[in-house]
């Protein structure tokens, strides 16, 4: 695997560098990659302005993996729209991070902000610190989040993650704010700690909540089941089965909740 | 001179029966209006409280200027920054905030108007499943439920009880009140909930909790706790009833139910729950809107750019993202390097952080009573009061445009905002136009 190293020098404002992808790496020599067009505030800048590029560059982008160093807060949609390779972030990673992403792999050492991997259709976005608001949701008014791929947090998720999920998986280690999985339709969110109010206004789907918490008062209590497997994964101890959220019409949602 | 059917542009109700009795340039005489409306009239006439000429400050010194001077400098403010922030845009007219959209088009910054503290996570939340909602004149003349939810009109939007809501006869409602029901929600009795039929008080930060029992409910669902949110179980089916059971129901929400935890969410509930209600019988939501034209700030947004408040143009095309390109937020993070404040006072109301990050920056504001944020403003620029030394249109909280009017003359020198946004556009176009031919040139020399 031929890698690309990144190096942030910092910016004045917030910078949108969609193009750090490896989709867009591929087949471009150093000198090239430099050259590529970012978006520093309202002006176009280049990116070797921001960032000091090394490495070694391949033609085909799942040979590729782009390693980013820095404190990366300020800069936007990294790996937006990639479909293959690796992208290793080393630092926290701003707002957008694998927005898109359709395959490959985004690894992210420190915290994510909010609005990351936003209608994620495949591939695995793996953040080992705490991520922001609204990690895998869909957009300001798209009835459809993410579709398809795999999502793990180490650590606390913000609110309304997950939000009108409709495929995939996510697991998240820490707590989650409220509203993890609202409008949920499909896929599977697995929360290890707390979650307040999640599955709210869900159709489908399911939450595994690995605590003992209230759910809405819309959830239907239907029985206890002990050993539950869901999506490949196997939880020891009884589990209280919801199904929900029975504010809305043909409500389907399953919510386990450690009892 | 008398004049009659002045319109109020104090609150969203924007009333417009007002009477005003002018003499020698001086409103002397109001009739109709509430208390608050009165005194935004009467303090508008009063010159002593407004300061008439453009400042610039500059190491600490207040300088006064003239208006092209100080046009001049926010214009090289505007066009030397990176990203900056074009805020407030509710009390002003539509026309000023057509100028608005242009100039933030132009100097690609971010535009966002007082929703984005106010009832921007309700217009989020219509994004996603609609606004089932009517006029106020509907609501004279048809309602017979009327539901106040976190909303205090009585002292928010002093005269909407009397012009549209409970008091009025309507055309099917001949008995004005004694036709109508009137429910208040909220956490505390509040002067409105005193003159209500029916009082009902939620725990506070429940009411999504309360909304969905309430949908449960009207589901078919059979609640199985004796309390939800801190109401009983008994009320809410009594609640449910009495919703389903009315002709034409409407549900008002402010700020109690807007900023409760759970923001859009909460409202997207309420406008389901009120979707669902439209199985059973007619009933409609609609926004108790702060400001007078803060529904025409999001109206003007919302057919230049497709987006209604919080539009970002940095990358030439509007986009839009509450959470990411809203005032608050950009602030916070401290992404903003310049700032246009216009018609709004952020330096009172906005957070502490927000507020730390406005006064490091180069601002403008452009304001008809000079307020706190003038105060630490590099430029500040007078202008004239709309609806009453200049005219334009407004729109009232139910999406109604009004001609707001023109009753006394500004004082010398002072423009409208319409004015001082168009100039201040016009001049940035001209220093933009130089920067990039400079930097055409440049490239020739490279």
């Amino acid at each position: 695997m031929k890698e690309i190293f990144l190096k942030f020098k910092g910016s004045k404002t917030v910078l949108e560098a969609e193009v750090i992808n490896p989709n867009v790496f591929a087949g471009k020599k150093l000198s090239e990659i430099e050259n590529l067009t970012v978006y520093h505030g309202n002006r176009r800048a280049k990116l070797g302005e921001f960032f000091d590029v090394e490495g070694s560059t391949s033609e085909d982008a799942r040979e590729l993996r782009i390693v980013v160093e820095g404190d990366l807060e300020k800069v936007k949609r990294i790996g937006e729209n990639m479909s293959e390779g690796e992208i290793l972030i080393k630092g926290n990673a701003g707002m957008h991070t694998g927005d898109f992403m359709s395959g490959g792999r985004i690894v992210v050492e420190g915290n994510v902000a909010s609005f990351c991997a936003t209608e994620m259709k495949g591939g695995e976005f793996i953040v080992k610190g705490d991520a922001g608001d609204y990690l895998g949701s869909a957009y300001r008014g798209n009835w459809i989040g993410m579709q398809g791929g795999l999502i793990v947090v180490e650590g606390n998720v913000g609110r309304e993650s997950c939000a009108h999920m409709s495929g995939g998986k996510a697991i998240i280690r820490g707590t989650a704010g409220d509203f993890a999985g609202v409008h949920m339709r499909k896929g599977t969110i697995i929360i290890e700690g707390k979650a307040n109010r999640a599955g709210a206004q869900m159709i489908g789907g399911t939450i595994v909540i690995l605590t003992n918490v209230d759910p809405l008062p819309s959830f239907e209590l239907v029985g206890e089941e002990s050993d539950i497997e869901v999506d490949g994964e196997r939880f020891s101890g009884t589990f209280l089965k919801y199904i929900g959220d029975k504010a809305e019409l043909r409500a389907k949602g399953t919510l386990y909740i450690r009892k | 001179m008398h004049y009659t059917d002045v319109v109020c542009t104090f609150c969203g109700t924007l009333c417009d029966d007002i009477e005003v009795t002018v003499e020698d340039n001086r409103i002397i005489d109001i009739r109709h209006a509430c208390r608050v409306g009165a005194s935004k009239f009467f303090k508008a006439s009063d010159i002593k409280h407004r300061r008439t000429k453009p400042i610039i400050r500059e190491n600490g010194r207040e300088i006064e200027v003239s208006l092209e001077e100080a046009v001049e400098k926010a214009s090289e403010i505007l066009a030397d920054a990176y990203r900056p922030l074009l805020y407030g845009w509710s009390s002003t007219t539509c026309e000023a905030i057509k100028y608005g959209v242009f100039l933030t088009d132009l100097v690609g910054g971010i535009m966002d108007n007082t929703a984005t503290v106010c009832h921007g996570p309700s217009v989020l939340a219509f994004q996603e499943v609609g606004y089932p909602s009517c006029t106020l004149g509907e609501v004279k003349n048809r309602a017979d439920l009327i539901i106040y939810w976190g909303s205090n009109p009585l002292h928010a939007h002093p005269r909407h009880l009397s012009r549209y809501s409970f008091y009025p006869r309507g055309f099917f409602r001949e008995r004005g009140m004694q036709d109508r029901e009137l429910i208040v929600i909220d956490v505390r009795r509040t002067d409105t909930a005193k003159i209500a039929n029916k009082f009902i008080k939620v725990e506070q930060g429940k009411d999504y909790e309360l909304v969905s029992a309430l949908r449960y409910v009207l589901n078919g669902g059979v609640l199985k706790k004796d309390y939800v949110a801190g109401v009983s179980r008994e009320e809410i089916y009594e609640l449910v009833d009495k919703m389903k059971s009315c002709s034409f129901g409407v549900l008002f929400f402010g700020m109690g139910l807007t900023q409760s935890s759970g923001k859009h969410r909460t409202i997207d509930n309420a406008i389901s729950l009120v979707r669902d209600l439209n199985r059973f019988t007619k009933f409609n939501i609609m926004m108790m809107r702060g400001h007078y034209n803060v529904t025409g700030s999001n109206e003007v947004l919302a057919w230049e750019t497709g987006y209604p408040y919080a539009v970002d143009f940095s990358r030439g095309y509007p986009r839009y993202n509450p959470g990411e390109t809203s005032a608050v937020d950009v602030l916070v993070r401290g992404e903003v390097d310049a700032a246009l404040i216009i018609a709004s006072d952020p330096v009172s109301h906005f957070p502490k952080e927000a507020v730390k990050h406005l006064l490091r920056i180069p601002y403008i504001s452009i304001d008809a009573f000079y307020n706190a944020t003038s105060m630490f403003a590099k430029v500040y620029i007078p202008t004239a009061v709309a609806g009453i030394e200049c005219e334009g249109t407004a729109y009232r909280m139910d999406g109604v445009p009004i001609r707001v009017r023109k009753i006394i003359e500004p004082p010398e020198g002072v423009l409208s905002d319409e004015e001082v946004v168009r100039m201040i556009y016009e001049k940035t176009m001209e220093k933009i136009k130089e920067r990039i031919e400079e930097e055409a040139a440049e490239k020739v020399i490279v």
